[in-house]
């Protein structure tokens, strides 16, 4: 027969648990996120460049992390790695890895971007008399990042979502944290019904920061409500 | 202010006769790979003067003033600008020529992201190295200018057409070019918004801005031009003041082209 009876009081000694779990998460998917934007926009500008050979290797680094699991990709890092001198912890090993990750798929949309900048444009900066770093600062760069960065956003929460697969590697996060409480509980539907919801919480958290963000690096964004 | 204060130009009436021409195009031929475009054109353009280009779509027009501009690079032939030499290798050179030329295109471009204020000022902070106040007021008096003064907060998409090139124009009256070169700025615009950009340009030239402009406005460039060039298969086939052009064409072509409406 299929009756369960919901039992949430284990909560009042584990919610501390939970929140530092929650904290922990967000650290390390803010940490991944600011350094993944800089290895994103990195990447796509030597792929969106003039030199063939780096644009070849990002093109191979970005194919290479897009056509693999990121489970697979966190057990390199931070089982393989070791093999070869680099030892690190768990937290390290996962922030390494969303990064690489994350930095793939972000060079792709930032790429996008940049590759939307209509020719004119350039053509006009020139003719103002703007010099070659400033039309790819203020005329190509910027805007491109701008256009592109409600998919930057929507990448960098998938990436703090997908954070909880680092918890194989029993980095400290709020999954990890979980199968710790469950085990102690052996409440796996509770345990994991709220995890779920804080997840969620977390996502609108940091939709809600990414857009303030946003809203302050972007003015038209702020004057046009677009 | 006048425009021609703006521009730093010698009103028209003080150009000094026998002084040489501020663009001096010599014999050049330019071609994109098997396809020659120019075939030695020479042409010769005076201080304080309006040079109206027309001609048939493909004849080289467009070409042409990129050549000028450096935004092309020549085969054969010179071309001097204020006296220097214009070469696309030479980056003092290019860099010379920014600050000399102004160039506004058909398809605006102006910068999506920036409001009309920061479009104009962005050159003055980042090239001219002047300060945000004085960028700030320099635009509000081109701004005036081209009758905009109180579009400098607007975003590009929310301009028209025509406001959108009076912008463009203005932003490069800004830099206080010698001289300014137009490539078919009415032609994207609705027939109804045309002459509001005609009117901006006539003014420059009443102030003795030297332009050079592309353009399908015959009309225009019959009453305001104080040269027309006649450009056809990559050559200046005919060139002289529009009362003689139009009224007395020296070729079948042009004869033929006056009379195909365009
Ligand atoms: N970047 C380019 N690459 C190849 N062909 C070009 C390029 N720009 C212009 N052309 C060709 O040069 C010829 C003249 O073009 P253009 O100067 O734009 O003529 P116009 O402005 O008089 O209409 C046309 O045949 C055009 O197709
Ligand atoms: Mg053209």
């Amino acid at each position: 027969m299929l009756s369960y009876s919901f039992d949430f009081s284990f909560l009042l000694t584990t919610w501390p648990a939970f929140m530092r779990g929650a904290w922990q998460t967000i650290l390390l998917a803010g940490t991944s996120i600011a350094i993944g934007f800089f290895v994103a926009l990195i990447c796509a500008i030597i792929r969106s460049g003039k030199n063939k050979l780096a644009s070849g290797l990002v093109g191979v680094y970005v194919e290479v992390i897009r056509n693999t699991p990121l489970l697979v990709q966190i057990f390199i890092v931070y089982f393989g790695l070791p093999s070869i001198g680099l030892r690190m912890s768990a937290e390290t090993a996962a922030v390494i890895a969303l990064v690489i990750n994350t930095g793939a798929y972000g060079s792709e949309i930032i790429r996008a971007g940049i590759e939307s900048i209509a020719k004119g444009q350039l053509e006009a900066a020139e003719c103002l008399g703007l010099n070659k770093f400033q039309v790819y600062w203020h005329i190509i760069l910027i805007p491109a990042v701008e256009r592109v960065y409600p998919a930057l956003s929507s990448q960098f929460v998938l990436l703090m979502l997908s954070s909880s697969i680092t918890s194989q590697i029993s980095a400290q996060e709020l999954t990890a944290e979980a199968n710790l409480i469950q085990s102690e509980t052996f409440r796996s539907f509770e345990v994991y019904l709220i995890v779920a919801a804080i997840y969620l919480a977390l996502s609108v958290l940091f939709r809600v920061v990414l857009w303030a963000i946003g809203e302050v690096a972007f003015v038209r964004r702020r004057k046009l409500r677009t | 202010m006048s425009v021609n204060e703006a521009a730093g130009t010698r009103p028209r009436n003080e150009a000094v006769p026998g002084a040489e021409p501020i663009i001096v195009v010599d014999s050049v031929s330019k071609s994109f790979g098997p396809l020659q475009v120019l075939h030695g054109v020479s042409l010769e353009i005076e201080r304080g003067t309006m040079v109206a280009i027309v001609g048939r779509s493909g004849s080289g027009k467009s070409t042409l003033l990129r050549c000028i501009n450096a935004l092309e690079e020549i085969n054969g032939g010179t071309i001097k600008v204020c006296g220097h030499m214009v070469s696309m290798s030479d980056r003092a050179s290019v860099k010379r020529l920014r600050s000399e030329v102004g160039m506004v295109f058909q398809s605006y471009n102006l910068f999506p992201h920036l409001n009309v204020l920061r479009n104009i000022t962005l050159a003055l902070t980042a090239v001219q190295k002047k300060s945000r106040a004085d960028a700030d007021a320099i635009a509000h008096k081109v701004l005036g200018l081209v009758g905009l003064a109180d579009k400098a907060e607007a975003f590009p998409e929310q301009l028209s057409g025509g406001q959108a090139q009076r912008v463009a124009i203005a932003r490069s009256l800004a830099l206080s070019p010698k001289v300014l070169l137009f490539d078919e700025v009415t032609s994207a615009l609705d027939p109804e918004l045309t002459g509001e950009v005609l009117k901006v340009m006539e003014d420059l030239a009443r102030d003795g801005m030297t332009m050079v402009l592309v353009t399908h406005e015959m009309a225009f460039a019959r009453r305001v031009a104080d040269i027309v060039v006649f450009m056809h298969q990559g050559k200046v086939w005919e060139a002289g003041p529009p009362a003689e052009l139009f009224a007395d064409p020296k070729t079948p072509e042009l004869r033929q082209f006056l009379s195909s409406g365009l």
